[in-house]
């Protein structure tokens, strides 16, 4: 007779221990998530030690090369930074496995190209010499040299090994850099405001040349206090035109003299540089300070180089207003139109038909949105909008082309989906006993929904605007269509009336990282700022949920109800 | 039929405050109740009981006319609120509400302050007067024996009391609006026996003022609190007598059924 084994009692309990049923499921369940989380941090750890290392202070080595060496450089040495080291691809089968180097050798002006690669195989020495320079410069990215000698207006020459070079240059490019912001406070807001005021001149002439009958011309009498007023205003222009051209010309008094690693030496001036920094002579501290100051200066500048130098505060900010305008724009359409659903409609076939339309339109590609953000909102509704108030400025458009607020619409519109769902959970979650409790005191359903129903569904209905802000601030592809540039030359807030301004382009940290990374001139140089321009991507939409995840947890707190 | 019909004429009430006269109500197809007549005494305990289903919530909710929240009810027949039927189409059901307040079985305070819950039927009318809410928040906490409790938290959430003083809570928020009626569906039966005594003390003071009605399950409460009694079977009014003689001698076999345990 066979024992059937799950009647026998001794042999296995003694021999091996039982698993409990399932627990390949549970090894399974947690392994799916481990490899999820792992793949999370992978990404995450890959974006911050790029992004960060962007900002960095390298050391800069001097290599040697072998006479023979293959790279493609005049001479024998070269100075710059350690990019990359990889295996390089073998075209022919006779040679080992070797290494090259990736060197960022900087004066692009000078050499034609700002990278090298280098064979390991041909490096014969390196060093770091103390008095290498690295100077950030505005054009032509970085300069890589010993400096030689301060070249002065007047002929005074300061050579390097002076006492007094160093604090002469060091005054020298503080005294530039002020300057620079002087001319573009100058040029940007002085001369600015004069040309905005001259373009409302213009404006006010235009419209009553529009408003003569076809055939006659204004009479001199209305045109001449805007004339004089034009004038007016070009006496001043003239003025401050002058300011800023003396002061550009204050910025190339002074040249630096200096040597590359390949002996050439060449001449910069002064009023192009935006920063230097001698790095084989920093200490850890300082090396620390400078990477602060970089994050710090990439927060606030604005971008050069067609986006590849500089910083990206323009993306950040037109990031920031989007993303705002969006949700103010999402969350009373989003949660009217839920509480009409649930509250109000009759529940039939009609309200089923309208819920499934809507989870389904949570499901349209994000370009569709785009497309019919452009034909809908700028051509139609801007559109009208200019015939309608900005004839005077025709057949130049103001809301009938790309802008913020058509961008901000646009972005409503394909994250309203997620708002009406999360609001209509979050209004069924509310217990009836609540609502019955407010109906016999005597409130009507308005009121109710009011006083009782809408703070007790808030935690819910934040959650549907985090989500909204999180697709929303991430999405690119439909703001190419409606509003986004590369390089937009103002701010959507400014302090020139009306202040905020709904129908300029703006710049997105999303378009910027898509502009980087595939529309550049020099994929190389732009590689860190994809990086950093990532990171700080996650770091603002990090930032975003994690305000809205706390304001509702203090919701939560006080109403204290539901299952949000 | 007959011996129930003679019950409820020859129960003369004085001056009734509620008169329900030839009620049905109907879910869809379905009578729930069938043929209610009975007249409801002012400033008196009335009770409704009957086993489970037999329809006493449903008429309870039929006197503030929350059963127009469910779908498919309709109505025939006349309940009269001083006179005035307040089962038409033209009656403000708002301004009935705050006539006939409610308090249900579950109790639901609302997720804010003790002092707003007590209030919310005087903000919800306009009142913005602080010295009135006070002396409205007072009184009524004073009036449902909670205010020596709370006196010294009212701005703290209502939801951190107990079941019990959340009940309480929303007794005192009922009679805040001074109404006339006080229904009570159940009051006690999500509660412990200490905190349902308090509450049945509290029906006991609260009769002085107002008229209550309070549904109940447990037929020991409604022989302690009650003045009148009313039987409900299968969605009829079986019997309607003054307390004392239906518990002691009822007039039909039925109720003596239900008192004595035979059933329900």
């Amino acid at each position: 007779m066979i024992k059937a084994p799950y009647l026998s009692t001794t042999t296995r309990s003694t021999q091996h221990r039982r698993g409990t049923p399932g627990e390949p499921w549970v090894w399974l369940t947690a392994m799916g998530l481990t490899i999820g989380l792992l793949m999370v941090a992978y990404l995450v750890g890959l974006i911050l030690v790029e992004g960060l290392a962007a900002f960095w202070p390298k050391r800069i080595a001097q290599i040697e090369l072998r006479e023979d060496h293959r790279a493609h450089l005049a001479g024998r040495f070269l100075a710059g930074k350690l990019v990359k080291i990889q295996a390089k691809a073998l075209q022919n089968q006779d040679t080992a496995a070797q290494a090259e180097w990736q060197i960022m050798v900087g004066n692009k002006d000078a050499y034609g190209f700002g990278f090298l690669y280098i064979d390991e195989a041909d490096v014969v020495a390196w060093q770091y010499p103390r008095d290498l320079m690295v100077i950030e410069r505005l054009e032509y990215g970085e300069a890589i040299g010993i400096p030689l000698a301060l070249s002065l207006h007047g002929g005074t020459i300061i050579p390097a090994t002076a006492a007094e070079f160093t604090p002469r240059f060091q005054s020298l490019v503080a005294d530039v850099n002020q300057r620079r912001q002087v001319i573009r406070r100058l040029e940007k807001h002085d001369i600015g405001r004069i040309n905005h005021r001259m373009e409302d001149l213009r404006l006010q002439q235009r419209l009553l040349e529009q408003a003569q009958p076809p055939g006659s011309a204004v009479p001199d009498a209305t045109l001449a206090p805007i004339q004089r007023a034009m004038t007016t205003l070009q006496a001043e222009y003239e003025v401050l035109a002058q300011q800023a051209r003396t002061l550009r010309l204050q910025q190339e008094e002074h040249r630096l003299l200096y040597r590359l690693a390949t002996g050439e030496e060449r001449q910069l001036i002064l009023g192009q540089i935006v920063q230097y920094t001698l790095p084989n002579q920093l200490t850890t501290l300082q090396r620390l300070g400078l990477f602060l100051h970089n994050m710090w200066r990439f927060w606030v500048e604005e971008p050069r180089e067609a986006n590849t130098e500089g910083g990206v505060f323009p993306a950040i900010f037109g990031t920031l207003v989007m993303t705002l305008l969006m949700s103010v724009a999402v969350t009373p359409f989003g949660v009217l139109a839920a509480l009409y659903l649930r509250e109000y409609a009759q529940q039939g076939l009609a309200v089923r038909t309208v819920r499934i339309a809507v989870n389904n339109l949570a499901g349209v590609p994000s370009i569709v949105f785009g497309v019919f953000g452009l034909g809908f909102f700028v051509y139609l509704v801007g559109g009208t909008i200019d015939q309608l108030f900005f004839s005077a400025t025709l057949p130049t458009p103001t809301f009938g082309t790309g802008g913020i607020l058509w961008a901000a619409s646009t972005l409503a519109l394909m994250t309203v989906p997620v708002v009406i769902v999360a609001t209509e959970e979050a209004l069924a979650a509310v217990p009836r006993g609540m609502r019955e409790g407010s109906l016999a005191c005597g409130a009507s359903k308005w009121q109710t929904i009011q006083r009782v129903v809408l703070p007790a569904a808030a935690p819910g209905i934040l959650t549907g605007l985090i989500l909204a802000m999180a697709r929303g601030a991430g999405e690119v592809a439909p703001l190419m269509l409606v509003g986004v540039v590369k390089l937009a030359p103002t701010l959507p807030l400014d302090n020139l009336f009306p202040f905020v301004h709904l129908d300029r382009k703006f710049m997105h940290l999303g378009f910027h990282i898509y502009d980087l990374g595939f529309q550049s001139p020099d994929a190389d140089a732009a590689r860190p700022m994809v990086f950093a321009t990532t990171l700080l991507l996650i770091a603002l939409i990090v930032l975003l949920n994690v305000t809205a995840i706390f304001v509702r947890d203090r919701l939560r707190k006080k109403y204290a109800t539901g299952a949000f | 039929m007959e011996e129930r019909l003679k019950t409820v004429e020859a129960l003369k009430i004085a001056d009734p405050i509620l008169e329900i006269e030839h009620f049905h109500l109907y879910y869809g197809a379905k009578e729930a109740l069938h043929d209610i007549s009975l007249a409801i005494p002012r400033k008196q305990v009335t009770a409704f009981i009957g086993p489970s289903g037999c329809g006493k919530s449903t008429l309870l909710r039929s006197f503030n006319r929350m059963n127009d929240l469910v779908e498919g009810v309709w109505t025939t027949g006349a309940i009269k609120l001083d006179g005035e039927d307040i089962n038409t189409l033209d009656i403000d059901v708002i301004h009935l509400r705050r006539r006939v307040g409610m308090v249900f079985q579950k109790y639901n305070p609302f997720p804010k302050s003790i002092y707003e819950n007590v209030i919310y039927g005087l903000r919800i009318v306009g009142v913005k007067n602080r010295t009135v809410l006070d002396a409205a928040v007072e009184r009524s906490l004073r009036a449902a024996a909670l205010w020596d409790e709370v006196k010294d938290r009212l701005r703290e959430s209502a939801l951190r009391l107990s079941g019990g003083q959340m009940q309480r809570l929303c007794i005192a928020r009922a009679i805040a609006v001074q109404p006339d009626i006080i229904l009570m569906d159940e009051p006690c039966s999500a509660l412990d026996p200490i905190a349902t005594s308090h509450i049945e003390d509290l029906i006991d003071e609260l009769k002085q003022e107002y008229t209550v009605i309070i549904v109940t399950h447990n037929m020991q409460q409604a022989a302690r609190v009650s003045d009148y009694t009313a039987f409900l079977y299968l969605g009829s009014l079986i019997e309607y007598d003054e307390t004392n003689k239906m518990f002691t001698t009822p007039s039909i076999k039925q109720t003596q059924d239900y008192i004595t345990g035979r059933f329900g």
